[in-house]
């Protein structure tokens, strides 16, 4: 069969899209060369949906930034994953920042962000206790909110797979060709045929606009470390907390995460290596440093984790979305930050581009914009809780006791497609905690064992050779 | 097995321990012995006992049972007298919280979420492995880097090997333990990696677990890079100086696709906190009174949540006594309180319990911050006792006695470990 469109890359720029293509009449496919979406750029980053009043109302990321910024209240209440708009403080710690809080409150009242404040050190202080006392001035953004961007690709995925979009994962694209319709796409599983083809293949978008003979562009990673502080520190500060930006980097922030952590990070470096995930002493030196001329009280002790992503940068730091020299094939390449907050506008603009293109897109009644949402036990109340550990009694075995995650909530993750540790961790926070799976993996593994019908030793922590565990030797043999 | 012996929970108890180890076991013994009637054992596993189920190998009980068992052998030891004593055990049930007023909510396999009341509780939550985040070891982040606790439930419990080639990084016990286990299993271990200038185990386990099956011990010597995307492929180790700065110039490769970590274990004080009782910042454990009692009334602490132990068998006699406490505290019997602050002087970590009362007996344990030969181990002026060595990995028991105290009228007694020459 032959394919309307085909997203290359389920990120989540990929999901997004798919979603908003599975509202039509259309044969939608989406590859994914990992084990499951939101495994590669998606995961690793600081989880923000943006103010909309940092970015350059003269480029195109700066635009979709507010734009984006407005859609996601919308698809929360449809798809239920994590995000709240706690606002954002970028601070000053010196006279001559002034300048620079007032030039981005102009920059957002000329986009039309709403509820921009200048707060002044009394007010800071009151608000954020533990901020530095040498801050003199903030910049408030009610628009600023935090989300889980892994949990926001599953639940995106899982709606548009509802609506008819078909995913394949651990299916990286080989290679591309054109016929005189339609492209054929050439993976490891297999060829799939396709009218339209949507390169959102983020840091290899450059590698598979080469394959359709349009690679005129280059995507460079650019690092950022990320570093997770224990849960007992919820709550010390509740907005993000932005220093006062300077015109290289938006500088090291402190994000009161959705899920209660509090998240400091991220460096920004570029580099070469396209797998590079590392993390290193530099970085977090860089990190504790910079991050505690803010917020003095947070130290590196209370680190339970680390990470690092990658960002996909286009030449001259754009977006690059938009047609190419070869018909039907579309590039939505370079999405670094603000792509999450962009995402859901860039799904939009798509759109319209393919729709000017010649893609027919006729509504379908039946489109269901909503997903049952996943059950979050240890935020229930206790009545709650009560009446569905009684109704359901997986839900009355603990699995991970840092985050309170049950049997239930696991089992659930992995009929919703979670198909390795890493995936039931980003879907249900078992083993996001302070004891970073110590207690749960085993239990984890064997619930994936039996649910996948797989031996545990093929459970994988996020797909290809990450194998965990290994079958014991054979010691004794019979002839001993 | 030590699984529940209940159909349902009750409503009502006298004391209730939240964890069926070592210390939660012991401590409800003690806890019916000196009057409590209705005892709880709350554990989140199936099977009560803790981690001494996976300790398979011996060495246990040779101070507190004269004989040398393995994990699981001292744990049936108590399993029994539990069942005998008419203790409830509630397997594969945990707590959720506690409240001020001792209300417990539980969330059980059986009886799902259920609220309880108690008249005293027993924390014995035991502790965690610190893990790769707390000393942000720089690299990569694969598969195959993990503990060296879960790595035993893996092999012991669950049958299933961590990897091929192996590297473990520090020197604590389980890291030991595993480094023969693993030997014995067929995995190759390439070394132990300790950052410190000392090991941090027990001198028996370097000697049982390395010397005897050839493995190195680098000491000063630490894990600097990660690589591998998928699995752990090679790992960069390298010395350190004396402010534990690594050398670059002088590090090495490692081929392994396994990384154990045993660099230490914290005290599981969640609920602790959550009751907003006072914490010890160097333990990590609860502030406790002689009667293992902290600053919430009615609330008792024993085993590795108070302080990390590095033997079970005394892990038994500190939580025994902190049963027969939480016993007399709901039979009120409590016996008077403590007049004596207990300060950690030179060369002394930490003291616990706190304070202790010049009218009674009790067992000191302390942690040296530094390893010394020859040493006199001092209690203000009031006694003194040579001591052979000391090392940090070792805990050290003094029996405090009243006749030490008959002439001392302060309220603060530091606790010295001095060099004999200095003293």
């Amino acid at each position: 069969m032959v394919y309307d469109v085909a997203i290359v890359g389920g990120g989540i720029t990929g999901c997004a899209i798919a979603r908003e293509l599975t509202r039509y009449h259309l044969q939608v496919i989406l590859l994914e060369k990992e084990a499951e979406v939101g495994f590669g750029v998606s995961k690793a980053n600081s989880g923000i949906i943006h103010g909309g009043h940092h970015g350059k109302p003269n480029t195109l990321k700066g635009k979709l930034e507010w734009t984006g910024n407005q859609l996601w209240d919308t698809l929360h209440e449809e798809l239920g994953f994590g995000f709240q708009r706690n606002g954002e403080l970028t601070v000053a710690l010196q006279e001559d920042q002034l300048p620079t809080l007032a030039e981005l409150k102009w920059q957002g009242e000329t986009k039309g962000v709403p509820g921009l404040e200048l707060w002044e050190q009394e007010k800071l202080q009151k608000e954020e206790p533990h901020l530095s006392p040498d801050i003199i001035a903030g910049l408030y953004a009610p628009t600023t909110g935090v989300i889980n961007p892994y949990e926001a690709c599953f639940n995106l995925i899982e709606n548009a797979c509802l609506n008819g979009l078909e995913l394949v994962t651990d299916c990286p694209v080989t290679g591309l060709s054109q016929d005189k319709d339609y492209w054929t796409i050439q993976t490891p599983k297999g060829e799939y045929a396709s009218r339209f083809i949507l390169n959102a293949a983020g840091l290899f978008a450059d590698e598979i606009a080469k394959m359709a003979g349009v690679g005129d562009f280059t995507i460079r990673p650019r690092k950022g470390e990320e570093y997770l502080l224990d849960k007992r520190l919820q709550g010390y500060v509740k907005r993000v907390i932005f220093p006062c930006p300077t015109p290289v980097s938006k500088g090291i922030l402190v994000i009161p995460t959705f899920d209660g952590t509090l998240m400091v990070g991220p460096t920004a470096e570029m580099i070469d290596d396209k797998h590079d995930l590392t993390t290193s002493s530099a970085g977090s030196s860089q990190v504790f440093n910079s991050v505690t001329q803010v917020v003095p009280g947070i130290s590196a002790r209370d680190c339970i984790a680390e990470f690092a992503g990658l960002r996909p940068v286009a030449d001259g730091e754009d977006f690059i979305i938009g047609p190419t020299a070869k018909r039907g094939f579309f590039n939505v390449a370079g999405i670094q930050s603000p792509g999450l907050t962009a995402a859901p506008a860039i799904a939009t603009l798509i759109l319209d581009i393919l729709h000017e293109e010649g893609l027919n897109l006729s509504p379908k009644d039946n489109f269901t914009p909503s997903i049952e949402k996943p059950i979050h036990f240890a935020s229930l109340p206790t009545e709650a809780q009560m009446e569905l550990a009684k109704r359901d009694s997986s839900y009355s075995h603990l699995i991970c006791r840092c985050e309170f995650v049950t049997e239930g909530e696991i089992l659930d993750a992995i009929s919703r497609g979670a198909r390795t540790l890493d995936g039931l961790k980003f879907r249900t926070r078992a083993g996001m905690g302070r004891c970073q799976g110590g207690f749960c993996s085993g239990r984890c593994m064997e619930l994936l064992s039996q649910k996948l019908d797989i031996p545990v030793s093929e459970v994988t922590k996020r797909g290809g050779n990450s194998w965990i565990v290994r079958e014991r030797d054979e010691v004794f043999s019979s002839d001993v | 097995m030590l699984t529940a012996n209940l159909q349902h929970l009750d409503k009502d108890y006298d004391v209730v321990v939240v964890g069926g180890g070592p210390a939660g076991m012991a401590a409800a013994l003690g806890a019916k012995e000196t009057g409590a009637e209705k005892v709880l054992i709350v554990d989140r596993e199936k099977e009560a006992g803790g981690i001494l189920l996976q300790c398979i190998h011996p060495g246990f009980g040779l101070q507190h049972f004269r004989e040398e068992l393995t994990g699981p052998e001292y744990a049936e030891r108590y399993k029994q007298q539990v069942l005998d004593a008419g203790i409830h055990v509630a397997t594969d049930t945990y707590v959720l919280d506690i409240d001020q007023d001792k209300q417990v909510k539980l969330l059980s396999g059986t009886d799902g979420v259920r609220l309880i009341n108690t008249k005293a509780a027993v924390l014995s939550m035991g502790a965690r492995e610190r893990t790769r985040g707390a000393i942000r070891t720089p690299g990569h982040r694969p598969a195959g880097i993990l503990t060296a606790g879960l790595a035993q439930k893996f092999v012991n419990l669950m049958g299933y090997l961590p990897g091929n080639k192996a590297v473990i990084l520090g020197s604590g016990d389980i890291g030991l333990i595993m480094a023969r286990r693993l030997t014995l299993e067929g995995v190759e271990v390439k070394g132990v990696f300790e950052i410190m200038p000392h090991a941090n185990g027990l001198n028996r386990n370097i000697v049982q677990c390395l010397h005897d099956y050839d493995i190195p011990l680098h000491l000063s010597t630490t894990v600097v890079d990660l690589q591998g995307r998928d699995r752990l492929e090679k790992i960069t180790v390298a010395p350190v100086d004396s402010h534990f700065q690594p050398d670059l110039s002088k590090s090495w490769d490692i081929d392994c696709d396994t990384l154990l970590l045993s660099i230490g274990l914290i005290p599981e004080n969640e609920l602790t906190r959550r009751l907003k009782i006072r914490l010890d910042p160097v333990t990590q454990g609860a502030v406790v009174n002689s009667q293992m009692e902290t600053s919430k009334d009615g609330v008792f602490v024993c085993g590795n949540v108070v302080h990390i132990h590095d033997l079970v068998d005394f892990v038994s006699a500190e939580s025994e006594l902190t049963g027969r406490n939480a016993g007399l505290y709901v039979t009120d019997q409590q016996p008077p309180g403590d007049n004596i602050r207990l300060v950690p002087g030179e060369n002394v970590r930490y003291c616990v319990p706190h304070t202790i009362s010049s009218d009674r007996t009790h067992t000191v344990y302390m942690r040296a911050s530094q390893p010394m030969e020859e040493s006199i181990l001092r209690l203000g002026d009031v006694y003194e006792k040579k001591l052979r060595y000391v090392v940090p990995a070792e805990m050290i028991n003094l029996k405090v006695r009243p006749r030490f105290l008959q002439n001392f009228h302060g309220e603060t007694l530091k606790v010295d470990i001095l060099p004999v020459d200095n003293t």
